[in-house]
């Protein structure tokens, strides 16, 4: 019995080489196929990287959703303080930052150079501002917009402001652009079943009176469908191998670029290219389409022939 | 070992190949199948390999009712029958050593059993020294002979044989013809389609006559004999 599985599996080991061996000879047509494969997944791969690299720096402006609380221009400094330690203890809160009037004139002045209008003025127009930073496990919308009303609900307080409406916006067009990656992905996945289903197709229309001798012998249609089907794995494999390798050096070249954009933001981001997960998905997903590819035109074409 | 009992085929179209044919061969019998080309010679060795199926009558091999035989099992009943072809059809990509060796590659022996096997079977057919060589450059003779060494590599209990030695001249015909009658002697049952009379006629063996369709006549050995 254990000869038996033995010979079984080195039979399979042998189809595995064989097929390999028998797609060497014809180095070129077996590049451009898996080429053609490889650009096909290339593309969506890559387009999942960049959205997951968005996505994590949205993710940062997630947490800087920040609420600012401008009070009444009648709250004396004390007034301020008492409303500032009260806001600190609540749980929600994760920092509060107090910018007097003073401080919001001089930030004004030095940041808006308007310095010497501001001197005709007789009063300080700016109100002193809280702000507050709402802790990130909280932080979902409607907590959020909860912690809002709960402020704007206290004395001295005259507008609570919470700026959220562009990242919402972020977020939906991002849904968009998540979605038409998906559709994008299988329509191209799609592309990849055709052509790796059309190349074994021919296959066996070049291996017919092969295949003519064997069903003759007394070969079964498994044994048949063994080389044919590791056929469609190499071609998977080749072809996932070639769109990593593509979708790494497109994301490489863009990433100087990106990073010196987002230092100029000084913000720490830094671009991801791939990671062993994506990358291992990537090749898995390319050998499965190469196997059901390949499955389905033998499936097709393999009962046509027969011994007359 | 093959019974036919009112066997007929009728091909979509309306054209019988064979009609109402009945006959038994007795297991290690060998026997030749003649008529003129379109009686039906091929069409019965077909009924036997399961390449085609009878349309009416019972075809048993080897007691088994070969209608009851589902697709799907159709090579398990072609491992237990060699077959041998006009044009031997061999894998010209492979060597003799490769070609001998496929049946049992498709059976899953291990590759010691398979190099003992085919060694044995080329020996017998007198092709060991070819073992590495392409069948293109085999003479037409030497070629049949890689074909039978195939087909009998796995020891079938049936060898049936489609006008083996129709490109042949008649010193290798009566070659391929001997190396059937020792595949014979040790209890193989043989069924070799031909339509040359004069070789057949020659040899003790019992003629079975195909004409226009129907079993025309059924030669018993002793009358070719006397």
């Amino acid at each position: 019995m254990i000869n038996v599985i033995q010979t079984y599996l080195l039979r399979h080991l042998q189809v595995f080489f064989y097929s390999l061996g028998q797609l060497m000879r014809s180095p070129l047509s077996l590049l451009m196929t898996s080429a053609v494969i490889g650009i096909a997944l290339a593309l969506p791969a890559g387009l999942h990287i960049v959205l997951k690299n968005v996505q994590s720096i949205s993710g940062d402006l997630d947490s800087a959703a920040q609420i600012s609380l401008f009070l009444k221009k009648s709250t004396s400094e004390r007034q301020a303080q008492q409303l500032l330690s009260q806001i600190r203890k609540m749980p929600q809160i994760n920092s509060v930052q107090y910018i007097s009037r003073q401080q919001a004139l001089a930030e004004f002045k030095r940041l808006s150079g308007f310095g010497n209008a501001l001197k005709a003025l007789e009063k300080n127009p700016l109100p002193a501002v809280i702000v507050v930073q709402p802790s990130i496990t909280q932080s979902n919308a409607r907590t959020t917009q909860a912690l809002v009303s709960e402020l704007q609900a206290k004395p001295h307080v005259d507008i609570a402001q919470l700026d959220m409406q562009w990242i919402k916006r972020l977020y939906s067009i991002m849904d968009i652009i998540r979605r038409g990656v998906v559709i994008l992905t299988g329509l191209l996945a799609l592309a990849v079943l055709l052509v790796i289903g059309n190349t074994i197709r021919l296959a066996i229309q070049n291996r017919r009176d092969e295949i003519v001798i064997i069903k003759l012998i007394g070969g079964t249609d498994r044994f048949i469908r063994r080389p044919f089907l590791y056929t469609g794995f190499w071609y998977g494999l080749l072809g996932g191998l070639i769109a990593l390798l593509l979708v790494v050096s497109s994301l490489l070249l863009l990433s100087g670029p990106i990073e010196a954009l987002t230092q100029s933001y000084e913000s720490p981001f830094s671009m991801q290219i791939i990671d062993f997960n994506s990358s291992s998905w990537l090749i898995l997903g390319s050998i499965l389409l190469g196997l059901s590819g390949s499955w389905v035109a033998v499936e097709r074409h393999l009962r046509e022939i027969e011994p007359t | 070992m093959i019974r036919f009992s009112h066997a007929s085929k009728r091909y979509p179209g309306g054209y019988d190949a064979l009609q109402d044919v009945s006959f038994h061969l007795k297991p290690g019998e060998m026997a030749f199948l003649t008529g003129h080309s379109g009686a039906g010679k091929s069409t019965l060795l077909k009924l036997v390999a399961l390449i085609e199926r009878a349309s009416r009558g019972q075809v048993i091999v080897n007691g088994q009712n070969l209608a009851k035989i589902p697709r799907r099992k159709i090579p398990y009943h072609r491992r237990n029958v060699g077959m041998i072809f006009q044009d031997h059809q061999l894998l010209f990509d492979r060597t003799v050593f490769d070609n001998v060796a496929l049946p049992l590659v498709i059976s899953g022996l291990s590759h010691q059993e398979i190099g003992k096997k085919v060694r044995a079977a080329l020996d017998k057919v007198g092709l060991l020294s070819k073992e590495r060589a392409y069948p293109i450059t085999l003479s037409g003779g030497e070629q049949q002979r890689v074909g039978i060494a195939r087909a009998v590599v796995n020891k079938p209990p049936l060898l049936l044989a489609d006008e083996p030695t129709g490109n042949l001249d008649p010193e290798l015909s009566r070659e391929i013809m001997s190396i059937f009658e020792q595949f014979s002697q040790v209890g193989v049952t043989v069924l070799i389609a031909s339509h040359d009379i004069d070789l057949i006629t020659h040899l003790p063996y019992r003629i079975l006559t195909l004409k226009n369709a129907r079993l025309s006549h059924d030669t018993a050995p002793s009358a070719v004999a006397s």
